[in-house]
């Protein structure tokens, strides 16, 4: 049993402001992922955690106790690192071991743990290797067994995928994902990666320039991102944002694009948008909501929406096609079978149900709360 | 020209012509290499061989008009005089003991030291760490007048006498040691990535066993070198000893050699060369014995994820 919390933390480096006073609780056993661009504050905010960074202000709560002048080693957390850091010159038994052979456990209980963590993670043949002996995978493997024979009460990941190569990132990322399920411990994890953090995410908090910017189960931030930086980091490729005016037509809405592009909105998202009417606003629509002009699927409200094609991506399941609209460039995401070629003029599908209407100068998504 | 495009063509046809212009090249690179290594080998053992050479003469070969390069009659008069007389065993194990200490104790200091300086983020630890490596750039023969009056002054106020007694050099040899050998530790332990100190802060190591149980195995390449580099350095001091011993039986094997064996102006050049070669061989040995697992623990450190 144990919570995370943070409240109001902040991290300041030397006059900069690395993570702006943040607040975030974790639940027990909860899968949540730190997400953002590089330098966004979610890897201090990890360490921060761990104890390997000092807080400057605020407190952080491991288990209902205040842990900001704790050491790391009285924390009961366990950190997996994005190069594994194993010790090279101990093999891979005592690099799981290490933690309890300090902590002074009986030898058949270090042996009973370590053989445990060797069966979940698949690794029982490989105890007596060095590490230098060992494949990136598999040195990853150690990395999650020596956190998982000290069974702490936080797993700490920080950008442990990034080393690996891209199969054999999806390979360990479904492997965490079932090490969790077997053995529920509140888990923090870090990444750069949207995918890996829709993926294993129980919650997903998107972090950017100190800041969180949201905090939402991975279906929530797909569907309904408050942020524009919410909206275009999750999804790939990312959400086409277009600049657009709000106009009313009689009773209808309809957004204008630059090129004169005219869409219809849903008559149930006309109460939303009804007090922005007039105004410049951003049209955000996914790639997967921009498709080949096929008979609308239930609930789907679709307009006309033309396109030229620049360039053309076959994927295999779908085909990526790009086009401009004005001086913006537009993603869509077709079927293969349509067969887009470059040059020549299409009709797409708009899924309007589906889009969101961005203030510019904010950057919020229109008709949500904002967060905090 | 033509003999090298001949030789180019026979090689050619020799091996696969996919690579032709590389190997060429290669071969050439080769040749020069093994020039100026035989350049380099012949320059640098001629000096021990004819110390070998002129070891094994007696004195009146020596000095007789013959070929220098050549022993006509061959003696090993010279080693066994040398190793029969005390006063060349006094030498040999007043080196030792100073070489054995002094290398021991700059371990002990500069390791954690240079462990300190490099991992414990401490007000100034930067400009201390630069602050080591300058105290080694002050050459001795700058520092021995002003130290000989220290020494003078310590008598003065104490009555201890640090003058003329071998054990003085442990005093002396480390301030060459210990800031070099700092130095380098400092180096290999900047090497070892900072997650694996921070993988055993979590697991609960304290400082101490992050060094003894982390870094010092991790960075034995490290520390080997610098031992090495700390034996040759006390094994062949000259100034210190010259001057801050003189009594027959405090004297260290280079100073005792030389004072020793040269009598006014005459020279006993047998016993000096064969003194001096016996004098090299325990540093020949030590380098021969942790070569191999120094360029072992090298190589593995180069593979290490």
């Amino acid at each position: 049993m144990a919570e995370v919390s943070l409240h109001k933390v902040v991290k300041r480096y030397e006059g900069v402001e690395a993570v702006r006073g943040i607040d975030l609780t974790i639940g027990d056993k909860e899968f949540v992922v730190l997400v953002g661009p590089s330098g966004c504050g979610k890897s201090t905010t990890l360490r921060m955690i761990a104890g390997l960074e000092e807080i400057t202000d605020g407190a952080i709560q491991i288990d209902g106790t205040v842990v900001n002048d704790v050491p790391p080693k009285d924390r009961d957390i366990a950190m997996v690192f994005q190069n594994y850091a194993l010790y090279p010159h101990m093999t891979v038994s005592e690099n799981m071991s290490f933690g309890l052979r300090l902590k002074r456990f009986p030898k058949d209980e270090i042996r009973r743990r370590v053989d445990e963590a060797a069966r979940i993670l698949n690794i029982e043949d490989l105890l007596e290797r060095k590490p230098r002996q060992l494949s990136g995978g598999q040195r990853q493997r150690v990395a999650m067994g020596r956190a998982i024979v000290r069974n702490p009460k936080v797993f700490l990941f920080d950008e442990p995928l990034s080393n690996l190569d891209a199969k054999l990132r999806v390979q360990m990322r479904t492997e965490i994902k079932r090490v969790h399920q077997q053995v529920p411990v509140t888990t923090v994890y870090v990444t750069h990666d949207q995918v890996e953090a829709m993926t294993l995410a129980d919650r997903v908090v998107v972090m950017n320039d100190g800041v969180i910017e949201q905090v939402g189960a991975p279906n929530e931030l797909y569907h309904s991102p408050r942020t524009r930086f919410v909206a275009g980091f999750i999804g790939s490729p990312s959400m086409n944002f277009l600049r657009c005016k709000l106009d009313r037509e009689g009773e209808d809405l309809m957004v204008r694009l630059a090129d004169g592009v005219a869409l219809t909105l849903p008559a149930e998202s006309r109460e939303r948008y009804r007090e922005h009417v007039g105004r410049e606003l951003v049209l955000g629509l996914r790639p997967e909501h921009l498709t080949e002009t096929r008979p609308p699927r239930n609930g789907e409200v679709v307009a006309p929406f033309p396109a030229v094609p620049d360039v053309v991506e076959p994927m295999g399941m779908d085909t990526l096609v790009y086009f401009r609209v004005g001086r913006e460039e537009v993603c869509a995401r077709m079927d293969p079978s349509a067969n887009p070629r470059v040059g020549e003029p299409i009709t797409l599908a708009a899924n309007l149900a589906r889009m969101h209407l961005l203030d510019p100068g904010s950057g919020l998504v229109l008709g949500t709360r904002p967060t905090g | 020209m033509s003999a090298q495009t001949g030789s180019a063509a026979q090689a050619s046809r020799a091996q696969p012509v996919r690579y032709g212009s590389m190997s060429r090249s290669r071969r050439w690179a080769l040749r020069w290499s093994y020039f100026f290594l035989v350049l380099f080998a012949a320059f640098f053992l001629l000096p021990p061989f004819y110390m070998l050479i002129t070891s094994l003469k007696t004195s009146a070969e020596i000095s007789a008009a013959t070929n220098p390069w050549w022993v006509f009659s061959p003696t090993l008069e010279n080693y066994i005089e040398l190793l029969t007389t005390d006063q060349y065993l006094v030498f040999f194990r007043n080196s030792a003991l100073v070489s054995l200490i002094v290398v021991t104790l700059t371990m002990v200091i500069s390791v954690p030291a240079a462990f300190a300086l490099s991992r414990m983020k401490f007000w100034g630890s930067a400009t201390l760490a630069t602050g080591v490596f300058l105290t080694y750039l002050v050459p001795e023969t700058l520092l021995f007048i002003p130290l000989f009056k220290i020494f003078a002054e310590v008598r003065n106020l104490t009555g201890i006498e640090l003058i003329n007694n071998w054990w003085v050099l442990l005093i002396l040899y480390p301030t060459l040691t210990v800031p070099f050998c700092t130095w380098i530790m400092i180096g290999y332990f900047a090497s070892i990535p900072k997650e694996l100190d921070e993988a055993a802060l979590i697991d609960g190591a304290t400082w101490m066993q992050t060094l003894t149980k982390i870094f010092i195995p991790v960075a034995l390449p490290g520390l080997i070198a610098a031992t090495i580099f700390a034996f040759t350095v006390s094994w062949a001091q000259f100034l210190y000893p010259l001057a801050f011993t003189t009594s027959t039986d405090q004297l260290v094997l280079p100073v005792g050699i030389v004072t020793t064996l040269i009598k006014g102006d005459v020279f006993n050049w047998g016993q000096i060369m064969t003194g001096a070669l016996l004098g090299a061989a325990p540093p020949l040995v030590i380098y021969a014995f942790l070569m191999d697992y120094y360029i072992a623990g090298l190589t593995a450190g180069a593979t290490k994820g």
